[in-house]
């Protein structure tokens, strides 16, 4: 480990560190702060880093490459069935009338055709990075925009195999074999056999995948070893990476490949787990090099050319982007979010234009122009985002709302707010509205909230976890606010700062494990419902009477149990920072259960039951 | 000294303007611990440990609640179920409330000339509770007479009051331990008692 490797390190991390939680707190999303903090220690301004940026990317790219193979991951088969007219519908119409209308403007503006095309293709890409992020960030993933940002997503991602197969044949008339790039085995070969290859490449990941990965996990997960574990997950990862590289095939979709393929094995959720925060990291880095790569000399020297190349692109892929939403009848707040949201060009343009430059299709100096546009273009959408979320959306999300605000305030509004109105929150607003207690309802699908108006609730579209939006909820005069919204994390940050800021508030929040209720505990939390304590317990209860209890000895018993186990829950969390060293996510589970069980053992819950017992009498 | 628990079973105490003025202020009186069945266990799941460790550390218990049907409310009845094990509470070995003292104080919307033979309720309140008392008797309990409002329909705001000043000067004798047992007995009500007491006439 030489100087140098530490000293990049330690520019990196600390870049992360000190630019991500200002983005935070300014609002802004991670994305856009490793961005800005890529832009700033990159060669142009601080120059903490690389001459270039590309070698910069040339390690980041890894990040992408662990991304892909996480949503190769979670591509089952049978979701993808599911999504399969979304996916290739909306999928096709993007990139097709994208690629169209760039192919268009660029020959338009004297591109010979070939380069016209590849440049069209590879403007067509989204970033699957930027944008799952982001969406992950605001909780959106499962709103209709969500899904059909994954769905295009998810399109190109594939659609790289074959375009990346197809940029050889466009060569074809440059005559000129690619002569430098990465040691390839394939340098030299003709467009035709390339194209071969990369084929045969493909089907050997799979091959391979199904018959070689699945046996080697089983193997090594006998062993018994975590970090073994771990280390075989990196070693596919960079295993396969490394053999696309070598026949110079994008690495990112070696892995995507290899992880549809292992997608269906045991071994998902672990690899999952394994990889998830590697590829965190690596993405980080990735962002950084983008930009850190963004190459602000050329921008100054042709700053008009630049700005219209970017603008045009944009408005291009927004417009086409808005038209199929339409397509996929999103309704029209949905639409804005998914048309700017997927409106940059995505990673895979770097991947594809190197490739490109590579093969001589189009100059170094125009290649160079639109890695910045991409970049660039990259670097505006969360900042478009974060305008449609801050000044679009509420005008015409929230315009009824503000118009009930005014009424409910002169009635001192209503004593209880629900935060996230799925499958839970709204069994509670049900259930409170059925007793005649009116709740403002918070909620960022903004399908939902639509609907939720017509039936006459007081609905706010927004994030929660902006005082703002909390405040015009009447967070202020509220009594009670329930924490309702599914991703945990978004939760806790909703908690935090609602105690900062209206600390009168009692928040009663959903849990959804036994570990967030500690993070609950730890937080001051009392009122802290797990969401699978009480089903579980009645189903159990159920198995209780269908095996010949008594109902109500069947159900007393299972309330004895909620008691006991929250009883437990508490003095576990109380005990939990004994523990001194940091263990993971899921072994600290395991560990729970044990804890739990060694307890169960230990009590028996229904011993005090000795009234209308005769059995004692009888001795 | 004496500790008093109010065992208080009341399935719409939200409704009921005359226990809400005998309960109102009780958390001022010391000694008197009151323990709310229906809102510990609105499931009806009563903690028996919780229960019976109440009761060790009280001398006067006092099931206090509306007279529902002749008898009182079903949650008592459970509390007196689950709560009074045998072994425990009765039986051999059953000896853990051997002389407390316990006794009933309900409000009824009958006046008191109703509950009488010949009558429209046809018994005597102290008839109707007959369960209560030998099951005092069967725990080894000392059963006082008991403390009934009656008439809560009719009550003048004056008449509320009075009884409510007469149940915490209850309360409030019963916890300094200054009386002596046997000459309540002899009274029908712990009202009657109490105004004799405050030199009134017996009734």
């Amino acid at each position: 480990m030489n100087s140098a490797f530490l000293q990049d390190a330690l520019i990196y991390l600390a870049a992360a560190v000190v630019f991500v939680p200002i983005a935070r707190k300014l609002g802004m999303g991670a994305v856009l702060g490793y961005l800005i903090g890529g832009i700033i220690i990159g060669p142009f301004f601080l120059g903490f880093i690389g001459q270039e940026g590309k070698d910069i990317m040339y390690f980041a790219e890894f990040g992408v490459v662990m991304m892909l193979f996480l949503i190769g991951l979670e591509m089952e088969p049978a979701i993808f069935w599911r999504m399969r007219r979304l996916i290739l519908g909306a999928g096709m119409l993007q990139m097709g009338a994208t690629t169209l209308l760039c192919f268009t403007a660029l020959s338009m503006i004297g591109f010979t055709w070939p380069a016209a095309l590849a440049c069209g293709l590879a403007l067509s890409m989204s970033s699957t990075a930027i944008v799952m992020q982001t969406l992950k960030e605001k909780g959106l993933t499962k709103t209709e925009a969500g899904r059909s940002s994954f769905a295009v997503l998810l399109f190109q991602d594939i659609a790289v195999i074959p375009i990346l197969a197809f940029l050889p044949l466009l060569a074809i008339t440059g005559v000129k074999p690619p002569s430098d790039g990465p040691a390839s085995l394939m340098a030299g070969l003709s467009g035709w056999t390339q194209t071969l290859a990369l084929l045969v490449a493909v089907n050997a990941v799979v091959l391979v995948g199904r018959f070689v990965f699945v046996p080697f996990l089983r193997f090594i997960a006998r062993i018994r070893l975590r970090e073994l574990f771990t280390a075989a997950a990196l070693l596919i990862v960079i295993g396969t990476a490394y053999l696309m590289m070598l026949v110079g095939l994008s690495p990112a979709l070696g892995t995507f490949l290899a992880g549809v393929v292992l997608a269906t094995s045991e071994f998902r959720h672990e690899l999952e787990s394994d990889i998830e925060p590697f590829k965190g990291i690596l993405l980080g880095l990735f962002f950084i090099a983008v930009g850190a790569s963004i190459n602000f000399k050329l921008i100054f020297d042709h700053p008009l050319q630049v700005a219209a190349l970017v603008c045009g692109v944009i408005v291009i892929k927004s417009a086409v982007l808005y038209a199929t939403g339409k397509v996929s009848r999103l309704s029209l707040d949905q639409n804005m979010i998914f048309t700017l949201g997927l409106g940059q060009v995505g990673e895979f343009a770097f991947v594809l234009f190197a490739f490109i430059a590579q093969l001589q299709i189009l100059s170094s100096q125009w290649t160079d122009m639109m890695m910045g546009a991409t970049a660039i273009s990259m670097t505006i959408t969360p900042l478009l985002l974060l305008m449609n979320e801050r000044l679009i959306l509420p005008r015409f999300g929230t315009k009824e709302a503000v118009r009930e605000k005014e009424a409910d305030s002169i009635e001192g509004g209503h004593p209880v707010i629900i935060a996230g109105f799925g499958h839970f929150g709204s069994t509670i607003g049900r259930f409170l509205r059925a007793n005649g207690v009116d709740a403002t309802i918070l909620d960022n699908d903004s399908d939902r909230v639509d609907v939720l108006r017509k039936m006459g609730f007081t609905v706010f579209y927004g994030d929660a976890t902006r005082p703002d939006i909390l405040r015009s909820a009447g967070a202020e005069s509220a009594k009670i606010l329930i924490a309702a919204i599914d991703s945990p994390e978004i939760n806790f940050d909703l908690i935090e700062k609602t105690k900062k800021e209206f600390p009168s508030l009692r928040v009663m929040v959903r849990a959804k494990s036994r570990l967030d209720a500690y993070e609950l505990f730890d937080m001051g939390i009392d009122d802290v419902y797990r969401e699978s304590l009480d089903t579980s317990v009645r189903l159990g209860v159920d198995v209780l009477c269908k095996l010949g209890f008594r109902k109500y000895a069947a159900t007393r018993a299972g309330q004895n149990f909620i008691r006991y186990d929250e009883a437990a829950l508490r003095t576990l969390a109380a005990h939990r920072h004994d523990q001194a060293s940091y263990i993971f996510n899921t072994r600290e589970q395991i560990e729970l259960q044990e804890q739990l069980l060694t307890i169960d053992r230990e009590t028996v819950h229904n011993v005090h039951d000795d009234a209308w017992d005769s059995e004692k009498r009888e001795e | 000294m004496n500790k008093v628990l109010i065992l208080f079973a009341h399935p719409r105490f939200e409704k009921s303007k005359t226990n809400q003025a005998l309960l109102c202020g009780i958390d001022q009186i010391d000694g008197v611990t009151l323990n709310d069945l229906y809102e510990q266990y609105p499931d009806f799941n009563i903690d028996v440990e919780r229960e019976k460790e109440l009761l060790l550390t009280h001398e006067v218990i006092i099931w206090h609640y509306p007279l529902y049907m002749y008898s009182a409310p079903a949650m008592l009845k459970q509390w007196m179920d689950w709560v009074l094990e045998y072994g425990w509470a009765h039986g051999s070995g059953g000896n853990a409330l051997k002389d407390k003292i316990v006794f009933n104080a309900l409000t009824a919307g009958g006046a008191r000339e109703s509950y009488a033979a010949g009558q429209h309720n046809r018994f005597s309140i102290r008839e109707f509770l007959i369960p209560f008392e030998q099951t005092g008797a069967l725990c080894k309990m000392i059963y006082l007479p008991p403390f009934v409002v009656h008439g809560t329909h009719m009550l003048t705001h004056q008449q509320l009051a009075q009884q409510v000043a007469l149940y915490h000067e209850l309360l409030r004798r019963l916890a300094s331990g200054a009386f002596s047992i046997e000459p309540i007995r002899q009274y029908d009500y712990l009202n009657d008692w109490l105004l004799t007491g405050q030199g009134q006439a017996k009734r």
